[in-house]
């Protein structure tokens, strides 16, 4: 309000189209009657603005800041004819259309939305720029339309009014930083320039308006506006930066609104942007909103994929292989029937189980024969998969500290037709004092789940500071027991496989350094997985050891899998250890 | 974790011999892969020696299961076949029964065989004997004692019970809680 009209009035004119609809489209997701009726809601008062046109700067008065601020633009800008506003629509649609998945449905929602009102020109590119963002979700028709007709909504809701030429800008503007794409002709490209940095002036709060709101709830529209503008900031710092404004100050400015927007508490907020670009941090918090697919994994001890695919198809499930990494997980797409209870489930010719928890095992890569441990076993997902790899044979350990938990544990070891196993209810620390001597050890520790926040939306919330503390402690505890427990003389194994569900730092690399430090009998090795990011070797001044580039990481929004980190150690035979062997307990 | 006593072996025996008939001795003599019935905690665990072994340095109460179990004893000493118990006696089944289809789902909810949902039997069953359950694909679903012989059975009206269900593996999910210790 205090600031000056014009500068502000296009900024908010620029961002609004697209920035309201997202967390609308959330809201859309959540109720989907509401969405209906907000769409009415929508319409109305858009013929209610139309008639109040003339005098229009009383009413808009009452809407929020950004929209109050761009009203003097409407006055300019108001004569539209509709038919120019659509044919200008509809070529930049087809500019950035192609670039779409969605081109087909985008097109006909805005055949739909003709009928009702010219407008939608925006709603194109408001799409055309969600597409982009969320990258992973090409599938999700019925979320993109939700997000289309959101989208329109918010359209109506603040400026359907306003100049197609000033459209275009926005346009331009907002493709350009989604796609990067240089498909602009070179006049745009500079208006663009000229837009943002005009934009950019004045994107942190002052300090006044820091401390104003407090009373009120946190407006999640202006939050998720002001995240998108720190983000172009951030982009190029030097260029669009505020003089006097230091980075850490929009940073910390970022960091709360993705709390605020998201929902985390500003603690977890901060440690997972830590872990990425801006950019790719609003990805990752975008991908958490996002259910991951249903897997299934084919027990081969029971039956092979072909014939479990072709069993479900019969039952009217809709499914292919995951990927060419593995040849026994299959991702559900639609069921008619409930897939956690076909008779194929239910004689464990599969699992419901996570495509990433498939990783740990495929990194152990057990061996027939071979005598194995599971130290945090439950459900059992891990453990069959295991005991699959090595038909039966040899010997499985699982254990798991909560006895509650060991009789899913043991559900899934009989249907599945484990016979291998054995199940014990340790306290996992106590290996190797139970039995030692394994061959290879399998750590998927206990974690703050902050690699399954789509899964387990409670995590944003409940994490506090001391779990970040006691929760490394344990997983080194844990890690070392399991480094403990490997017999280094094995003739064919000696691996220990460390995971979690996880994609902090502190309870990873630092662990994984942490282990490598202490027991020098250990060394870093390739998990001998296909894909995943290098795991970190520095981080915010910390030094790790730089073998841990061996260690993977897989996030939501690179790989469609939850948040994941697994990383392999082999323990080498005692000849080597012997100049250092003091360390060997 | 025990061996288990002579009169437990002869009643675990007796409850199989029900279903798998002299077919018994293939579970006990492999000499290529030894396996050995244990006790723990009333549960009846049917495992390979060789994990049994290392199953000893597992404390009493630690343990929770070993190998597939094969059932529990009752408190008044009988002895009760568990479906995860389903796998052996699928293999080495005497009499088994065919399901069609369309009485899959029925007989996975826990209702017993009818006549109408039998797909086809094994010739010479008699009455009142144990009874593997298959789908059609040759999945075992579970297990029984026939109402009526074979011959008998043939003559049976279309909603007629051709044999009482004492387990399926629907019990995997409805019995989750109390299956499993």
């Amino acid at each position: 309000m205090v600031r000056t009209k014009p500068k502000v009035g296009r900024k908010a004119r620029m961002k609004q189209g697209p920035v309201p609809s997202l967390d609308e489209f959330y809201q859309g997701i959540l109720d989907p009657r509401k969405k209906a009726q907000q769409k009415n809601k929508e319409s109305e008062s858009r013929k209610r603005k139309r008639e109040d046109r003339g005098a229009s700067v009383k009413s808009k008065k009452e809407k929020a800041v950004f929209e109050k601020a761009k009203s003097d633009l409407f006055d300019e800008e108001e004569k539209v004819e509709e038919d120019k506003n659509v044919a200008t629509g509809q070529d930049d649609f087809y500019v950035f259309g192609n670039e779409e998945e969605q081109f087909d449905i985008d097109e006909e929602e805005l055949e739909d939305d003709n009928e009702m009102e010219s407008d939608e020109v925006y709603d194109s590119e408001d799409e055309n720029e969600r597409g982009a963002m969320f990258s992973d979700d090409e599938g999700d028709e019925d979320l993109l339309e939700a997000a289309n007709q959101q989208g329109l909504a918010n359209v109506f809701k603040g400026d359907s009014e306003e100049e197609d030429e000033a459209k275009a800008e926005a346009e331009g503007e907002e493709d350009e930083f989604v796609n990067s794409d240089d498909d602009f002709e070179q006049g745009e490209e500079e208006d663009v320039e000229i837009n943002v940095d005009s934009r950019v002036t004045n994107v942190l709060p002052s300090g006044q308006e820091v401390e104003a709101p407090s009373n009120l709830p946190p407006d999640i529209h202006i939050s998720r506006t002001r995240i998108q503008e720190i983000l172009n900031v951030l982009d190029d710092f030097n260029k669009y930066g505020e003089a006097g404004r230091s980075r850490s100050d929009y940073v910390a400015q970022l960091i709360a609104d993705i709390a605020n927007y998201y929902g985390y508490t500003e603690l977890l907020a901060g440690k997972l942007f830590e872990l990425f670009s801006p950019r790719e941090a609003i990805e990752f918090f975008e991908a958490n909103e996002v259910p991951r697919p249903i897997t299934i994994r084919t027990n081969t001890l029971k039956t092979r994929r072909r014939n479990l695919a072709q069993a479900l198809v019969n039952r009217g499930v809709n499914l292919k292989p995951i990927g060419n990494w593995t040849k026994v997980g299959l991702q559900i797409f639609d069921s008619q029937v409930p897939i956690g209870a076909t008779p194929e489930y239910l004689a464990g010719h599969y699992i419901i189980q996570a495509a990433s928890s498939f990783l740990p095992v495929i990194a152990l890569a057990p061996q027939e024969n071979e005598r194995v441990l599971d130290m945090a076993a439950a459900p059992g997902g891990k453990t069959t998969y295991i005991s699959a790899l090595m038909k039966n044979t040899g010997c499985v350990f699982a254990n798991d500290a909560n006895k509650a938990r060991t009789k899913s544990l043991i559900a899934n070891i009989h249907r599945l037709g484990c016979t291998n196993t054995v199940v014990c209810n340790y306290d996992a620390k106590q290996f190797p004092h139970v039995i030692g001597g394994f061959d290879r050890v399998l750590l998927d520790a206990p974690c703050s789940g902050t690699g399954v926040i789509a899964k387990d939306p409670s995590v944003k919330t409940s994490r506090n500071e001391k779990d970040f503390i006691d929760l490394p402690f344990l997983q080194k505890q844990l890690l070392l027991a399991a480094i403990d427990s490997v017999d280094a003389n094995s003739k064919s194994g000696g691996y220990i496989v460390y995971s979690t569900c996880s994609v902090t730092v502190d309870e990873n690399e630092a662990v994984v350094d942490y282990a490598l430090r202490k027991r020098s009998d250990v060394k870093l090795v390739e998990t001998g997985l296909g894909f995943g990011v290098p795991g970190f070797t520095s981080f915010r001044g910390k030094e790790f050891n730089q073998k841990l580039s061996l260690t993977r990481r897989y996030y939501p929004h690179t790989y469609n899998v939850d948040g994941f980190f697994v990383a392999k150690f082999k323990k080498m035979k005692a000849v080597e250890q012997k100049p250092n062997g003091a360390s060997k307990t | 974790m025990r061996p288990l006593t002579e009169d437990e072996t002869k009643t675990v025996f007796e409850k199989l011999a029900n279903y798998i008939g002299r077919n018994i001795t293939h579970l006990i003599n492999r000499p290529d892969d030894p396996h050995c019935f244990r006790l723990q905690k009333d549960r009846v665990y049917y495992v390979r020696e060789s994990v049994m072994r290392f199953a000893t340095s597992v404390g009493r109460l630690e343990l929770m299961s070993l190998g597939i179990c094969l059932g529990k004893f009752t408190k008044t000493g009988k002895f009760r076949l568990h479906i995860t118990s389903l796998e052996f006696l699928a293999q080495y089944a005497r009499y088994k029964i065919w399901i069609k289809p369309n009485g899959e789902m029925s007989y996975l909810y826990g209702n017993n065989v009818l006549k109408a949902h039998v797909g086809k039997m094994s010739d010479d069953i008699p009455e009142h004997s144990g009874v593997i359950v298959f789908a059609m694909n040759d999945i075992p679903m579970g297990f029984g004692v026939t109402a009526k012989s074979t011959a008998d059975a043939r003559r049976l009206d279309p909603t007629g019970i051709v044999a009482f269900r004492q387990s399926d593996i629907g019990e995997y999910l409805r019995e989750e809680d109390t299956l499993f210790t």
